[in-house]
């Protein structure tokens, strides 16, 4: 089995008594697509952020291509190559849409203090920047003010930079928060397509999507991973069933 | 296009002001623009840190001070003939502009990056309260220092030279500090389109974006309050000359406020319309003062009226433009 890109090992994080993940592991091996599905409150948006380094882990580790970055920050592990799409989304609302992704780009090739050339004239980032829109069915609407986008919009342009930041590992919590049913289905087309270049941890609701792209689906519940394995097994897994699943697959 | 007017116009207005001054008989009002530029270019420095960083400094009176108390300071010593210090090395005292003025810059660049270090580690209120904090600690080490007037201030005894021409009169100093607005605001219009300008704006609307894209949020906010402060040093410089006096007052809270003040009624993130905040405040103090002891009553609530009402300030009523949004 090839090294994994990114590796979570027994990782828990307590909020006072109350264990929002205790003791995860989970491996993200390069160009799969790895779902972690669960309950709300299961503690997926909490493994997230742990492998974001926007929250430290009260112990476990979290190993970035072999190495342990479990003491680095969010900005020093996205500079590494983890990158990340956010639940509630997280845009810089002043800036123009392209100026958005160009600040990925820009944060990924860490320069970031040129100071005479217009950002928007720099033609290194300003490719990654435009290839990444174009990706993302965005390139119509790269002058507008990144606040007058539709909410479906807003989401289509977490996952432009997100890829303008070309990471070695993709974050995605719940990408179609929100969308309605013609754009989930664009935005798993579109996340197809990326299966196989980038390794991607999925965290979604919406279970289509979820059997639709996953190679690996990993179920969270109370903090604890109560199964992973492939989506055919998971399908089959009693206590999933139980726990989750149920509805879904019975109706 | 009317931004593009409006710019033109008043550096128009500011070029033909010492030639319409002279034709007057009013050639002592050079001295009060002087004032204001200096004043202006101070404002269009600290809406670096506030209008496009997002960071309130409540301590930008400790750089204008530092700087001018370095001018005043170093032309003190050249009239006594004195050495600023003796050991280990001898720095003596200077007029020349060319030294005194980037020294300024340097002092007040330095005080702004240890302080900025220590300050930028908090957010929000913490850092207007840290910021104030470090700028009173400044304030009362100058008043702790006799040899330079504690809180008599310091009388400057002559003004800088430039490359060896004095300034004499109000004009040279007028064209002096017209020219170092002018390149400032030309340097900071083009950093803050550039890479750094966009990480910094970024960083101001979305922290937490900005940290997940991997930029060096903190890095980038020192290098600019930083840069900010050694700029208001060298606003410092030209207030020295300009007043032939340098008083501790400028380094007080009061002066870290009226700047604010400044480049709030201007328009933050707009860098020209601190300069058109800075000239129209002083203006109005000059004029209202001029009428009624009592100037602060009519001036406070027109002030606050202005920014309950136009959010953008000034340069927004001037050109209908926002600031950085």
């Amino acid at each position: 089995m090839p090294e994994p890109v990114l590796e979570a090992r027994g990782l828990t994080r307590r909020f006072g008594a109350l264990a929002a993940a205790e003791d995860i592991s989970l491996a993200l091996r390069p160009g799969e697509c790895h779902a972690v599905i669960g309950p709300n409150g299961a503690g997926k948006s909490t493994l997230v952020a742990m492998l974001a380094g926007e929250q430290r882990p009260d112990s476990g580790t979290v190993l970035l291509g072999g190495e342990d970055v479990t003491r680095l920050g969010a900005a020093a592990r996205a500079r590494l190559g983890i990158a990340r799409s956010f639940q509630i989304t997280q845009l810089c609302r002043g800036l123009s849409v392209r100026e958005n992704v160009l600040l990925a780009a820009q944060g990924a090739s860490g320069r970031s203090f040129g100071l005479l050339r217009p950002a928007g004239r720099d033609p290194a980032r300003g490719g990654v920047a435009d290839a990444a829109l174009t990706a993302a069915g965005l390139a119509a609407r790269a002058a507008l003010p990144a606040a007058l986008l539709s909410h479906g919009e807003q989401r289509q342009l977490e996952l432009a930079i997100a890829l303008a930041q070309a990471p070695r590992a993709l974050l995605l919590d719940e990408p179609a928060a929100g969308l309605g049913p013609a754009e989930t289905e664009a935005l798993a087309a579109r996340l197809g397509a990326l299966k196989g270049q980038v390794a991607m941890l999925l965290v979604e609701h919406d279970m289509d999507t979820v059997f639709a792209l996953a190679d690996r689906i990993t179920v969270l519940a109370e903090g604890r991973v109560i199964a992973s394995a492939t989506p055919e097994a998971i399908r089959a897994d009693r206590r999933v069933r139980e726990a989750y699943l149920g509805d879904v697959v019975d109706g | 296009m009317r931004e593009r007017v409006a710019v033109l116009a008043v550096a128009v207005l500011l070029i033909a002001a010492p030639f319409v001054l002279e034709a007057l008989d009013e050639a002592f009002l050079l001295s009060v623009l002087t004032r204001m530029l200096a004043y202006a270019l101070a404002a269009a420095a600290l809406d670096l840190v506030l209008g496009y960083g997002g960071m309130v400094s409540f301590g930008h009176g400790a750089f204008l001070g530092t700087g001018a108390y370095v001018a005043g300071v170093l032309l003190h010593h050249r009239a006594e003939a004195t050495p600023v210090i003796a050991s280990p090395f001898r720095i003596g005292g200077t007029a020349e502009g060319l030294v005194a003025w980037p020294a300024a810059a340097a002092a007040s660049g330095l005080l702004a990056l240890a302080i900025g270090a220590v300050s930028l580690r908090t957010r929000g209120v913490h850092f207007i309260m840290i910021t104030l904090a470090f700028a009173q600690m400044v304030f009362f080490l100058v008043l702790a220092l006799p040899q330079y007037g504690g809180t008599d201030g310091l009388m400057v005894p002559d003004r800088n030279v430039l490359a060896g021409f004095p300034l004499r009169g109000d004009a040279p100093l007028y064209w002096v500090a017209l020219v170092l607005v002018a390149l400032f605001l030309a340097v900071a219009r083009t950093a803050m389109a550039a890479r750094f300008g966009l990480a910094l704006r970024g960083a101001r609307m979305n922290e937490r974006r900005a940290l997940a894209l991997g930029l060096p949020v903190y890095r980038l906010r020192l290098a600019a309050f930083t840069l900010s402060g050694a700029v208001t040093g060298l606003a410092g410089a030209i207030l020295a000359n300009q007043a032939s006096f340098v008083s501790p007052d400028l380094l007080s809270w009061q002066r870290s406020g009226e700047l604010l003040v400044m480049v709030i009624l201007g328009g933050k993130g707009t860098l020209f319309g601190p300069v058109l905040g800075a000239i129209f405040l002083l203006a109005a103090e000059e004029e209202l003062a001029a009428l009624t002891e009592h100037w602060m009553l009519i001036l406070g609530p027109a002030l606050l009226l202005l920014v309950l009402f136009s959010r953008g300030g000034l340069w927004r009523l001037v050109t209908g433009r926002c600031g950085d949004a």
